[in-house]
């Protein structure tokens, strides 16, 4: 029993750790900017909107617009972005029984970024949607961009096997790519709006684009947290798992697909942003283990603490102008992977 | 109960397994062989469920396999895989635990202490409770895979399917995973369905043998009626002898490597291989002899090439003593077949005979307490027949020359001498199937042996 209270404790720990960094984190993605407030001011202000206390004097309610209309719902934008590509990270990796698979294998997120640089192009505006075409038609092709990969997957390997999927996902990726290369080729107005959706933002969103990314996030992350499980068990091969009792077919698919809708509105409402994907269900299972009915959660609070902070350092460190968060994202995790690679190559060398 | 009705199946594009009938029964360890490309995986895929039928049904427990869902029939069928990498840092206890997916019931698929008590139980059997909290990847192949073994028995199964379960481990790990699942089927009434690369472990482990070939049934039955060595070398298309195991009634193959060494062509055993000295004689073959022993260092059946005797008055020719005058005389142990009686000097005949079907060197010595040591060395392939027939036949030309001579042995020191006698083929030349009085071997063996004995109990009375 003393192996199961220490397993208990571990897990108590990790999560005490990421939550502590998570809300850390928040706090002061809101507190700092052009405008610091103080973290005791932020700390009341949001209690207060949350428990609708009234604010009476004059600088607490400029903060306190700044913060509600501002700061909060781009820091909470991060988050979500954050969370859904570190989980939607942790699930590929698992499923493709490979650590350097990440969300953007299956070109999902091509298909968002065409959709997204289409209507950036072509100007397009939907009536009745507005400012939010761009959101809503990059999620429509991400998500068409899935079916089309499974379907043709399913075309070439009935048995849907994941390496099958993988190579197909990566041909529609370089295809998809082609378009985007052709329509900056062709721009010459819109390039620098168009190459600053592709590295990715979460600038000037507002509410309405948490709006848009909610309901798929709480989708997409329930399913997959039903599914973690059956993602132990996957890790072991399709074949194995199948032994095992699982489902292999049903579920690969309910995986593949929650994975990639929960990638496709993050890269619809903020671009392609690298790295998160890739690193933080990485470094979640060197730090606390595979184990996906922990490593999920882990990972989506940690993705989300993690984009957060980088969100901050890309809009603070050359303030006032503001660096695309991608490329923070991949300046900060390029490293960190590196040297998690290298850590983890010498501790192989002794074994395998 | 496993059974398998004009089973059909294979790839999309291929047609691996044909007509296969047969039935495993409950608490029985039932061994697959086949050579490469026979279907034996394929077998085993279409068994386990990861592949269709495309003709005829599998049933277990008169249940269609179709009609099982994939948790009802993980808890009735488990698979041991060949041995794979795997990516991800799991512990032990964590993959012995996933055996229990099948069985976990209700929405949020609690774990409860039943799940706990077989992971404790199959963690025990298959002995690796002592590392559960390690990794996967710092164990040694013959752990992992009782990990997995593990994992799979937790699923509680009533088959148990193994594809080369022993692939890549060693010698020592093979016998006792092999041991154990031989202890869960006479135990807990398990049913074994394993596939076998080694022909001679299937024999030894499995109750009955099915022996595919293209697909198909070539052999169906207990080892003893599936191995022999016709339908061997037919399906596998080599050469093996067959052997029975020195200690069970199992049959083991033996192969027979096709560019045997060229050593033993272009000569044959002669008087020249022999050194008699006053204090021992010596016979060395340039290469190892298949050797039938009555006594001594290295009797029984063997292969050998030195064949010694020494004369030490003092001798009490035990084995223990005979370790030291191998050491002595620098003879390799392995390859070496000694006695020791008391002797003197001048004990020693040889002679050398030769017919139109063999030819043999005879030699016979004479200890001073009576022993007589018969040594032949035959140019020829000799069957295990053929060396008994030697030396009855040595035998009955020792005693019949030994009563002509009118030779009444009384020991002049201990007991009753034991004689000896040392029957060695070189395994190249003509083919010798017998060595009977109605040979023309025995015939040889006859005359040498006596005429050998003339010699040495005329020079005796001179």
């Amino acid at each position: 029993m003393s192996t199961q209270t220490s397993l208990t404790n571990k897990y108590v720990l990790a999560y005490g750790v990421t939550v502590a960094f998570f809300f850390l984190s928040m706090l002061t993605a809101v507190s700092i900017g052009t405008v610091s407030i103080p973290l005791v001011e932020t700390v009341n202000i949001i209690g207060g909107q949350l428990f609708h206390l009234s604010i009476d004097d004059h600088i607490g309610a400029m903060h306190t617009n700044i913060i509600v209309d501002i700061r909060l719902p781009r820091v909470l934008l991060a988050g979500l972005v954050g969370g859904s590509l570190a989980i939607s990270g942790a699930v590929f990796q698992g499923l493709l029984q490979n650590p350097l698979a990440d969300p953007y294998i299956l070109g999902v997120s091509s298909g968002a970024s065409v959709g997204a640089v289409a209507t950036l192009f072509f100007n397009i505006s939907i009536p009745l949607l507005g400012l939010y075409t761009l959101p809503v038609l990059s999620i429509v092709t991400a998500l068409l961009t899935m079916f089309v990969v499974l379907f043709f997957a399913r075309q070439a390997d009935r048995a849907m096997r994941v390496e099958t999927i993988i190579l197909t996902g990566v041909i529609f990726s370089s295809f998809l790519g082609s378009f985007i290369s052709l329509i900056i080729a062709l721009t010459d107005d819109r390039l620098q709006q168009i190459m600053g959706w592709l590295l990715g933002s979460v600038s000037m969103r507002g509410w309405d684009y948490i709006g848009i990314i909610l309901p798929f996030f709480i989708i997409g992350t329930l399913i997959l947290l039903m599914n973690s499980k059956e993602l132990n068990a996957l890790v072991f091969g399709e074949a194995r798992a199948k032994h095992l009792g699982v489902d292999v077919q049903k579920r690969k698919i309910i995986i593949l697909v929650a994975g990639s809708i929960l990638t496709g509105a993050a890269v619809a409402v903020s671009g392609a942003i690298g790295f998160v994907g890739l690193v933080i269900p990485h470094m979640m299972r060197r730090l606390w283990g595979p184990d996906h009915r922990h490593l999920l959660p882990l990972s989506i609070i940690t993705g989300a603490g993690f984009l957060m902070l980088t969100d901050l350092v890309s809009r603070t460190i050359i303030s006032p102008s503001v660096l695309p968060i991608g490329v923070i994202t991949a300046l900060i995790g390029a490293p960190v992977f590196a040297l998690i690679l290298m850590k983890q190559r010498k501790g192989m060398r002794g074994g395998l | 109960m496993l059974t398998l009705k004009s089973v059909a199946g294979g790839y999309d594009d291929k047609q691996v397994i044909q007509d296969m009938n047969f039935s495993v029964f409950p608490g029985e360890f039932f061994g697959i062989l086949g050579p490469n490309g026979s279907g034996k995986t394929t077998l085993l895929k279409l068994i386990s469920g990861l592949l269709p039928c495309s003709d005829g049904s599998i049933q277990l427990d008169n249940q269609d396999l179709q009609q099982f869902s994939t948790k009802a029939l993980a808890r009735k069928m488990a698979v041991l895989p060949q041995l794979t990498s795997h990516a991800f840092p799991y512990t032990v206890r964590d993959t012995v635990a996933l055996g229990r997916y099948a069985h976990l019931q209700g929405v949020f698929q609690t774990w409860t202490a039943e799940d706990e008590r077989v992971v404790e139980t199959v963690m025990e059997q298959t002995h690796i409770t002592g590392f559960q909290h390690h990794l996967l990847q710092e164990l040694s192949g013959g752990e992992q895979q009782r990990v997995f073994l593990a994992q799979a028995l937790a699923q509680e199964p009533a088959v148990l399917l193994l594809d080369e379960p022993t692939n890549h481990l060693d010698l020592a790990y093979q016998k006792d995973l092999l041991d154990l699942l031989k202890r869960m089927v006479r135990e807990q009434h398990l049913t074994v369905v394993a596939i076998f690369h080694d022909v001679n472990l299937a024999s030894l482990y499995g109750d009955r043998l099915l022996l595919m070939h293209g697909g198909q049934v070539k052999a169906l039955g207990r080892p003893d009626g599936v191995l022999t060595e016709s339908v061997v070398n037919d399906v596998y298309q080599t050469g093996v002898k067959k052997n029975p195991h020195p200690s069970m009634a199992k049959p083991q193959m033996h192969l027979i490597p096709s560019d045997y060494p060229s050593v033993t062509k272009g000569f044959r055993l002669d008087a020249s291989m022999l050194d008699v000295q006053p204090e021992r004689v010596t016979f060395i073959s340039p290469a190892p002899l298949r050797t039938f022993a009555s006594h001594g260092w290295g009797s029984g059946i063997g292969w050998n090439r030195y064949v010694v005797q020494w004369f030490d008055a003092t001798c009490s020719a035990d084995i223990e003593t005979m370790g030291d005058y191998l050491a002595r005389d620098g003879f390799d142990p392995a390859q070496t077949i000694g006695m020791v009686t008391a002797g003197s000097i001048d004990n020693t005949v040889y002679y050398f005979g030769e017919n139109e079907a063999a030819s043999l060197l005879t030699v016979v010595t004479v200890g001073q307490e009576g022993t007589i040591s018969v040594w032949l060395f035959i140019n020829g392939i000799m069957t295990d027949e053929a060396f008994m027939q030697a030396m009855m036949t040595a035998a009955e030309a020792k005693t019949q020359t030994l009563r002509e001579l009118g030779v009444t042995r009384t020991p002049s020191i201990g007991p009753y001498p034991e004689d000896r006698i040392v029957v060695a083929a070189l395994q190249y030349g003509p083919n010798l199937p017998g060595a009977g009085m109605t040979i023309d071997l025995g015939q040889l063996i006859h005359d040498c042996v006596c005429k050998a004995l003339w010699k040495r109990m005329q020079s005796n009375d001179d």
